[in-house]
């Protein structure tokens, strides 16, 4: 066997699995005021993976990135994260909301850098790099997303848009293995918003965080994730989980592919399904 | 702010005191009413400067209990505040006996610290520290309180602990609302020291305006109120200055305004 074929042998060993949810029940609130929020949830991701999460509002896409995120244990069933059961130990998740939470006291390099305030290896080192190394690599990526020179600036001193921008810096800073997103883009303008899932998806490219992003917006879903999950309305459960083969870098153009928006339409036919069968019981 | 307009609403500030000093003085003049009631402005303040030297004794008396006093209200009121203001359990657990503490009228304590601890200083310390604790409490608990929920969520997805949380959001996010609390509270301690210096004390502004008032030396008893509201405004003026200097931040409107 030549040296080629075990190098490739070795290259095409099966996909980490990073994240696993196993018969998963959320249930909130005490007992005669209760609902489940989510239902017998299986879900399984691979390292590096881009999943987007879509539904009805109110189906638990949110309470699933709680769940990956270790915020919230299940009340059935079991959340494997790096093979650990969550809860075990945290691995430094990545975070970003649709409110961009800057804190108004620290500018807008400092913000990025809280993260590696916090984040083992890098908390032990953080009072000798923050002016170093850090600095560098919090002003590198603010670059990367079009805030070049912003560092300084206080966030009350940014738009809605370039907030978010520095949102993202300070959910990648520490360059996580996992990475949520709720929804980050919701309260954008079209255009910055296209401008950012470009900017998203270069990123991912660079460093391949496995993603999980909750939005509202199909075309995003469509442009940015290589999968895609449908939930059905509360109790949430997945109903379909597809796979998304556009080839990357994905470009805006992408979008107005026939490919695309026949996916978009049937995201949205099975979205409006969901909300059917919800009212349906009742 | 622009410099102009923070000029003219100094000037507006003087203005009025200087307006009401002067309907003062002419409502005395114009009524004819006697010293011994209410004495005029002018006659007050010659007071001050002529007994000065027998004053200031007093006045440096009043300020150090005050600041004394001051001081222990507010790292008392921080650490329950703090403690209120992050555990649920704490808050629940010890809110009732707050409220209680809160609305029994501290001349009422005053008594009691006499009987423990004799007349002078020591009552005086504690009058003033008991009556400015509970706006610092309340303040750095809602403080706490005020912090963002997805803030808390991002900084505990990476891990954090809760101190962690509370070093790097909570207390600047607090800071603010405590500031606040300590300019309401540096004059509510002044409030309590001349309290119980008038009930039990042989030193102080508080007793010089009670022997004042005993020998119907009402211009004294006024000369010591303006000291005391002197004094009040210095202190106050101390502690904006910090709370400036320290969160800027929370006034960002009157900064952007400035750029």
């Amino acid at each position: 066997m030549s040296v080629a074929a075990v190098s490739s042998a070795r290259e095409a060993k099966p996909p980490q699995r990073i994240v696993q949810l196993e018969d998963v029940k959320v249930r909130f609130g005490s007992n005669e005021t209760s609902f489940l929020a989510l239902d017998r949830t299986n879900i399984a991701v691979n390292a590096g993976d881009f999943v987007a999460m879509v539904g009805p509002s109110g189906c638990g896409k949110s309470t699933i990135l709680k769940l990956v995120a270790g915020l919230l244990r299940p009340s059935e069933g079991s959340v494997f994260v790096a093979g650990r059961e969550i809860g075990a130990e945290r691995v430094g998740v990545g975070m970003a909301f649709q409110n961009p939470t800057m804190l108004p006291w620290l500018t807008i390099l400092q913000n990025v850098m809280l993260p590696l305030k916090i984040v083992e290896p890098h908390r032990s080192s953080y009072r000798a790099q923050k002016n170093g190394v850090f600095r560098d690599r919090a002003e590198a990526l603010l670059a990367k997303v079009g805030l070049a020179g912003f560092g300084d600036r206080r966030p009350w001193e940014l738009s809605g848009g370039m907030l978010q921008r520095a949102n993202l810096c300070r959910a990648l800073i520490h360059e996580p293995k996992l990475l949520m997103l709720d929804e980050p883009f919701g309260a954008l303008d079209q255009f910055t918003r296209e401008e950012l899932w470009a900017i998203l998806q270069t990123l991912w490219m660079e460093t391949r965080p496995t993603v999980f992003l909750v939005t509202h917006d199909l075309r995003e879903a469509a442009f940015l994730a290589n999968r895609i999950l449908i939930m059905s309305a509360r109790p949430g459960r997945v109903t379909e989980d597809r796979a998304v083969e556009f080839a990357r870098p994905r470009k805006l153009e992408t979008t107005y592919q026939e490919s695309f928006n026949s996916l978009t339409h049937t995201l949205r036919s099975a979205i409006v399904a969901a909300r059917q069968t919800a009212e349906a019981p009742r | 702010m622009t410099l102009p307009a923070r000029l003219r609403d100094n000037v507006n500030s003087t203005i009025l005191i200087i307006a009401i000093f002067a309907a003062w003085e002419l409502a005395c003049v114009l009524f004819h009413v006697s010293p011994i009631v209410l004495p005029r402005p002018s006659q007050v303040i010659m007071t001050l400067v002529v007994q000065m030297p027998a004053l200031w004794p007093n006045i440096v008396h009043t300020l150090l209990t005050t600041l004394i006093g001051f001081a222990g209200g507010m790292t008392i009121g921080v650490l329950l505040g703090v403690l209120v203001g992050v555990s649920r359990t704490a808050y629940k657990t010890a809110y009732p006996l707050l409220v209680g503490f809160s609305s029994i009228p501290k001349v009422a304590v005053v008594p009691i610290f006499v009987l423990w601890f004799g007349s002078g200083t020591v009552p005086a310390v504690l009058t003033a520290m008991t009556t400015c604790v509970f706006p610092i409490v309340v303040n750095v608990a809602t403080g706490l309180a005020a912090t963002e929920p997805e803030m808390e969520d991002v900084l505990k997805a990476l891990g954090a602990t809760r101190l962690q949380v509370l070093w790097n959001v909570g207390l600047p996010r607090a800071m603010p609302y405590f500031f606040a609390s300590l300019k309401i509270a540096v004059t509510l301690a002044f409030v309590g020291t001349v309290l119980s210096e008038t009930v039990a004390s042989n030193i102080g502004i508080g007793t010089v305006m009670m022997m004042a008032s005993a020998n119907f030396d009402v211009t004294l008893a006024f000369a010591g109120l303006f000291a005391l509201a002197m004094l009040g405004i210095c202190l106050y003026a101390v502690f904006a200055l910090i709370e400036q200097r320290v969160c800027g931040w929370a006034n960002r409107r009157n900064d952007l305004a400035t750029l």
